[in-house]
């Protein structure tokens, strides 16, 4: 089961990622990791040291390491092959849509400093359409990771999990939101908080702001149901037509273009099944800046705050 | 390789050749002038060098394969039923409705094919992959690709050759298959490559230009390439398109042709099955 934690602590991510790289290739040799100059900053440092011959830095070549990775898969290794998420899917879509995908291999690419977490490195580097585009690859699991203890499972489950992987990760610190040793299942959503007015459904970084936003609302009388929907696809109908019968109205919080993402995915859902009133709260047709996280938070309104003035709007829709 | 051996091999050259026109004809069109360029070195590799097995074609230590000038996987399918991967029969569904055989290689369709192409400048990355894979895990299997020589347009072709050699792939051989054309044209009209060889030298590779319609000189390349310590091999195959495709010959834009005439499609194929009789005949008499 996947629990609540109530501790209040940050975790780097990346230290996180590189120690269940460890652990995983200490118990299977087919294990190998892949970058294109970026080990450093994803922390993949110590895997290297421990097994020098299973990392295999490129250099800056993002769309020849997403094949070799696929090579690499169709002889019998798992590759995690990590760069920045505007790399790994605006470089790389080619080669994860036809050496890995339609090959049906065993590719797990790694994206990084997803969305506004690029923070500084500004538009160029802002990966708000990765989601977007690696949807488009017909089989492929996309996943985010809200915090630490998430991120440990997906990588852990995404190893023995055969096919083709798109892994999201914040490489810095995030706030933990699960329990240790939570337990999560790929296709599944998580509902952190139940509620009856208006179900709040994110991701990744948003999974936290969407639960302040919850508080925020909880203040005001509205009772809102938090989903973490971190496998963005296949995207869990299931829950989301559930909770659409049961609360009347949602807001979608993502970290990334709104119009390609979690919110278009959900909005699928609903216009398929279960037409409900439905916010989105994401970067819109635009694209990204520099800044710290405060300042690109507000610019793109996607504080608790504007999470919460969306519920209710949507709620006054219904 | 002794003479007779080399006759075996162009008997199987000459066979691709013949089951890659029909296949193309069966379906009246298709790329066949890449297809044709390439039967000799398929025959040396699928007849001689490669570690296979066509009964079992996952066959853990076995060699790789990417062909990635993708579009001539007739030519492969060809190569591969008459090894035995799958029945003849199976050729003449190329690109039929529900088929196994797509224009383009589908390791997920095709029985024998390893890695998937179709987008050029892939397979390079995809059979160092394997190649990688197999020093990690331990094997000593080879790792083959043949790229085209337009294809070496593409930037990934590029990106494969600085890291397989950073890597010292030794067990990595690549093909250029340097017929001189592209779709639109000469590659020296379109986008010139110029010293093929010298290009892959000058990345670190070890590096041979040789006649790819020669049985031998093949067969010394992938020797010679094997002996190559530390270093990823590329061998130049100087071929012509359409090689031994009489109307391909003929026809200077033949990378994709239209085969509309039944009379003239039965009359090449009968003169290419009377050069695989008549090769058969000086086998016997060797």
């Amino acid at each position: 089961m996947a629990a609540l934690t109530n501790k209040e602590e940050s975790i780097e991510m990346r230290k996180v990622y590189c120690e269940t790289m460890i652990q995983l290739a200490q118990k299977n040799p087919a294990i190998v990791a892949l970058d294109c100059d970026l080990m450093g900053p994803i922390g993949m440092g110590p895997f290297q040291k421990a097994f020098p011959e299973r990392m295999i830095d490129c250099g800056i070549m993002e769309g020849n390491m997403a094949g070799v990775a696929a090579g690499m898969s169709a002889r019998g290794c798992i590759p995690f092959a990590h760069t920045f998420s505007c790399f790994q899917s605006r470089k790389c879509i080619d080669q994860l849509f036809l050496s890995a995908g339609f090959a049906d291999l065993n590719v797990k690419a790694v994206g990084s400093d997803p969305g506004i977490l690029a923070l500084y490195n500004g538009a160029s580097h802002m990966g708000l359409e990765d989601m977007g585009i690696l949807k488009n690859i017909p089989g492929m699991t996309l996943v985010e990771p809200c915090d630490a203890v998430q991120l440990k499972w997906t990588v852990e489950n995404a190893a023995e999990t055969y096919g083709n992987f798109y892994i999201r990760m914040n490489r810095k610190n995030a706030e933990t939101v699960y329990e240790e040793g939570s337990v999560f299942e790929f296709g599944k959503g998580n509902v952190l908080r139940d509620g009856k007015d208006v179900t709040l459904i994110a991701a990744g970084m948003m999974v936290k702001e969407t639960l302040k936003a919850a508080a925020i609302l909880e203040a005001e009388g509205i009772d809102a149901a938090v989903i973490d929907l971190f496998t963005w696809k296949p995207v869990d109908e299931d829950l989301i037509i559930s909770y659409a019968e049961k609360t009347g109205a949602l807001v979608t919080a993502e970290n990334h273009r709104i119009d390609s993402g979690l919110g278009s995915a959900v909005a699928g859902v609903l216009a398929d099944k279960c037409p409900t009133p439905l916010g989105r709260i994401g970067v819109a047709d635009v694209y990204g800046e520099v800044g710290v996280l405060p300042y690109l938070l507000t610019r793109f309104k996607m504080t608790p705050e504007d999470i919460a003035q969306k519920a209710k709007e949507t709620i006054r829709r219904k | 390789m002794d003479a007779k051996r080399i006759k075996e091999l162009e008997i199987f050259a000459a066979r691709i050749r013949l089951e890659t026109f029909r296949e193309i004809t069966t379906l009246g069109f298709g790329h066949i002038g890449g297809a044709m360029s390439i039967a000799d070195v398929l025959a040396v590799l699928y007849g001689e060098k490669m570690h296979i097995d066509p009964s079992d074609p996952k066959m853990e230590d076995r060699d790789y394969f990417a062909l990635s000038k993708g579009h001539a996987g007739p030519a492969l399918y060809a190569t591969l039923a008459l090894k035995g991967y799958f029945p003849m029969e199976m050729l003449k569904t190329l690109n039929q409705p529900g088929t196994n055989l797509p224009s383009h290689c589908s390791r997920v369709h095709t029985p024998g094919v390893d890695l998937t192409t179709g987008s050029l400048g892939q397979g390079i990355s995809t059979a160092i992959g394997a190649a990688l894979a197999s020093r990690i895990l331990g094997g000593d299997n080879y790792s083959y690709c043949i790229v085209g020589d337009g294809e070496c347009n593409e930037g990934q072709i590029w990106e494969g050759a600085l890291l397989a050699a950073h890597q010292k792939l030794d067990h990595f051989i690549l093909f250029v298959d340097a017929n001189k054309k592209q779709l639109d044209g000469t590659t020296d009209q379109i986008c010139s490559m110029g010293d093929i060889a010298g290009k892959f030298a000058a990345f670190g590779w070890d590096a041979q230009s040789i006649d790819g319609h020669s049985i031998s000189e093949i067969s010394e390349a992938i020797d010679h390439a094997k002996e190559a310590a530390g270093k990823p091999s590329c061998i130049v195959l100087n071929t012509v398109k359409g090689k031994g495709c009489r109307p391909a010959e003929e026809t200077a834009a033949n990378h994709h042709l239209m085969f509309p005439d039944a009379e003239a499609n039965r009359q090449e194929e009968e003169r290419m099955n009377s050069l695989v009789k008549e090769l058969t005949e000086e086998w016997r008499n060797m």
